[in-house]
């Protein structure tokens, strides 16, 4: 890969080749944060990308400080070069009202199924339905292509169902075919399905580096392989700088030179304080690198992303994207 | 000035028969509940159960739950002379059936097992797990057997899902839709898709257009065998919820000293307000304190000189720089809760180096 001298590099994103880009992760691992710079990433260079969220959390918004989505796509952010990423916060009953609209002609009708309450209890009773509808609607937008037949989006990043829900969640033609042996339920599913299993999609899992969310992460990538569905990157949120590489042991006697060769107080509180310090940083550096070592044995890339000390706003979002386009 | 949070004066009050663990994913609610049990057990000799809900393998290992039994298993290795702690993890879909098992006759549950939405929906239904552990949580109190039973509740978006979902359940099953595909079967078995009533029929229509008939009569099959224990089910889940409102429960927030987390708990404190359940506290785990009064911006000048002439002190004081940046953020993030929520007595967790994963860990976190 080409790298230009202010560290972009020529051919963004290169190392993301699919349509589809699925990001799960446990939660608290800061998937909406990850799947919204990957979103920006793959948006540079003058590309178009689209950012979908499924749950109804409201996290994309959240994240760019924004009113709450409508179920619209909608520019939430612009890159140098023309680019642009839209979001679009799926909610399974107006997927399911357009599903209507478009292949029955029933606008009318699924109204009425609205109000009897009909759609709130399908989708309730059966949430194999619920995300055929939720995931038919990212493969829609997947695929999209305009008037010329160019593909209206380059990617789609999915905001996806932690760790914990996503083999159901992505297995859709299994949960769906359990209720719906045939139909237009079943032949939507299977299309979802094709997609997912194809090298078009891509999913990745983002973690952090304490052990339930490395567990997950390894439990996940199990789950999606015996499914049949291809993982991407392992991406590491919120890495720190590796700090006293080598080091075995913080001897007072070392810290105590060097505090008064830069003028410090090296008084015994500082000083053991400092080297207290300093031992349970090297004590969670080596289950860090335990757990480095356990993700490494999936045996798919690992990504990093580096610990934002302000926490993530719009500039942090970008410094993001660019450590993931670079990838 | 937020009052402190004393985990022993709440777990040694014998009035108080159920703690309840609220708080969003990945704050270390499972930890912190069977934590508590183990203090309640061991130190204020109390006959504890604590029902986990998802716990980590090697916690679930620690309190000796190598198997999803749905029964709480005496939990090896504990002290303490008269208290014992008992530990379970919620097995959902068995919890589910030993409801249908005790509200229907078994040929009728038997044709429930059956059913691919009665399997859906016992499995995957969002809301089922927090039934299902509110479900077990009554179980556990009508035994009378528990002085203390501690509950960890379901890692769902929300913490509020817990209170929401079996009002949900209790709506669903009250719904109209509801109503209409069980009443032909109450009107001698005829299709409902036989009715023409006005609107209804274009529904119908639709409804059978999508879904196609196999799954309608599956699903009006399920709905009839239901029918049979809603009654059961609605009046549970108020019991239950009553129970939740009663002075013997009290409720501890957990949280992470993060925005997302902390925002979850503020929203979850007035809720509870609003809901006239009582909120013993907030329990902040993770938090990160310095052993070390000094400025990060004179400890980063300091390491920059030091890089070259004591490579060790300079990464010593960069550990330091960092852990300070934290440790104020996490202050803003604290104090933002206390302002707000002036009355809610707050208990800080010091972060540990390592995860925890054994009864010491356990034992470690109150004391």
């Amino acid at each position: 890969m080409v790298t230009s001298d202010d560290g972009t590099t020529a051919q963004r994103g290169q190392g993301w080749p699919a349509r589809l880009h699925v990001v799960t992760g446990k939660g608290g691992t800061g998937k909406t944060t990850v799947a919204a710079a990957l979103a920006l990433a793959l948006a540079a260079g003058g590309h178009r990308t689209l950012l979908v969220e499924v749950e109804g959390r409201q996290g994309i918004a959240q994240l760019f400080e924004r009113d709450p989505l409508p179920y619209e796509e909608r520019v939430i952010a612009t890159t140098p070069g023309g680019g642009e990423v839209r979001a679009l916060a799926v909610d399974a009953e107006e997927a399911l009202l357009e599903y209507l609209a478009l292949f029955y002609r029933l606008g009318a009708a699924g109204r009425a199924l609205r109000k009897v309450g009909a759609i709130d209890f399908a989708t309730t009773i059966a949430p194999g339905l619920r995300d055929v509808l939720l995931t038919g609607k990212v493969k829609e937008a997947t695929t999209r292509t305009d008037d010329h037949g160019r593909r209206v989006y380059r990617a789609v990043v999915l905001d996806a169902p932690p760790t914990g829900r996503i083999g159901r969640f992505l297995n859709v033609t299994a949960e769906a075919a359990k209720l719906a042996k045939m139909g237009p339920i079943k032949t939507q599913s299977e299309g979802v399905a094709a997609l997912l299993r194809s090298p078009m999609t891509s999913v990745h899992v983002v973690t952090l580096l304490e052990e339930m969310p490395v567990q997950e992460s390894v439990d996940a990538v199990a789950e999606l392989r015996g499914l049949g569905i291809p993982i991407g990157k392992l991406i590491i949120n919120c890495a720190h700088a590796e700090l006293l590489a080598g080091v075995r042991k913080v001897t007072q006697a070392e810290l105590k030179r060097g505090l008064v060769a830069a003028g410090l107080p090296g008084d015994r509180a500082t000083v053991v304080g400092l080297q207290e310090q300093a031992q349970a940083y090297l004590s969670r550096q080596a289950l860090e690198a335990q757990l480095r070592e356990e993700l490494s044995e999936i045996g798919r890339p690992v990504a990093e992303l580096p610990l934002l000390p302000g926490g993530v706003d719009f500039a942090g979002l970008r410094q993001l994207a660019a450590v993931l386009g670079a990838v | 000035m937020t009052p402190a949070l004393d985990v022993d004066v709440l777990l040694a009050d014998p009035t108080i028969r159920i703690v309840v663990c609220c708080g969003s994913g990945g704050v270390g609610k499972t930890t912190t509940a069977a934590a508590l049990a183990l203090r309640a057990a061991e130190k204020h000799g109390r006959r504890t159960v604590v029902l986990t809900i998802d716990p980590a393998r090697r916690l679930a290992q620690s309190l000796g739950l190598t198997e999803l039994d749905n029964t709480p298993r005496l939990v090896p290795g504990t002290r303490g002379e008269h208290g014992e702690l008992n530990a379970m993890m919620l097995d959902m879909k068995r919890t589910f059936d030993e409801v249908v098992a005790a509200h229907t006759e078994p040929r009728r549950a038997a044709e429930i097992f059956a059913n691919p939405f009665y399997q859906a929906m016992s499995s995957t239904f969002s809301g089922t797990q927090e039934y299902m552990a509110m479900e077990k949580l009554s179980q556990l109190r009508a035994t009378e057997h528990w002085d203390l039973i501690v509950v960890d509740t379901p890692p769902s978006r929300s913490a509020l899902d817990f209170l929401d979902a079996p009002a949900r359940l209790g709506r669903f099953l009250d719904g109209r839709m509801l109503r209409m595909l069980l009443a032909p079967a109450k009107a001698g078995g005829r299709s409902m898709f036989n009715l023409v009533t006005a609107g209804f029929g274009m529904v119908s229509k639709a409804v059978q257009k999508v879904l196609g008939a196999q799954l309608l009569s599956d699903l009006s099959g399920f709905v009839a065998a239901l029918d049979s224990m809603f009654g059961g089910f609605r009046e549970r889940a108020e019991q239950t919820y009553r129970v939740l409102q009663d002075p013997q429960t009290a409720f501890l927030v957990v949280a992470a000293p993060e925005p997302d987390a902390v925002r979850e708990a503020a929203f979850f404190a007035s809720r509870l307000g609003i809901e006239g359940m009582p909120l013993a506290g907030l329990v902040l785990n993770r938090v990160h304190g310095m052993l070390v009064e000094m400025d990060p911006e004179a400890a980063l000048a300091a390491a920059k000189e030091l890089d070259g002439v004591s490579d060790l002190t300079a990464d010593a004081l960069r550990v330091h720089a960092a852990l300070a940046a934290q440790a104020t953020r996490e202050r803003a993030v604290i104090e933002g809760f206390a302002t707000e929520f002036q009355h809610v007595p707050v208990l800080e967790v010091a972060a540990q180096a390592t995860d925890i994963h054994d009864l010491d860990g356990l034992r470690a976190i109150f004391s």
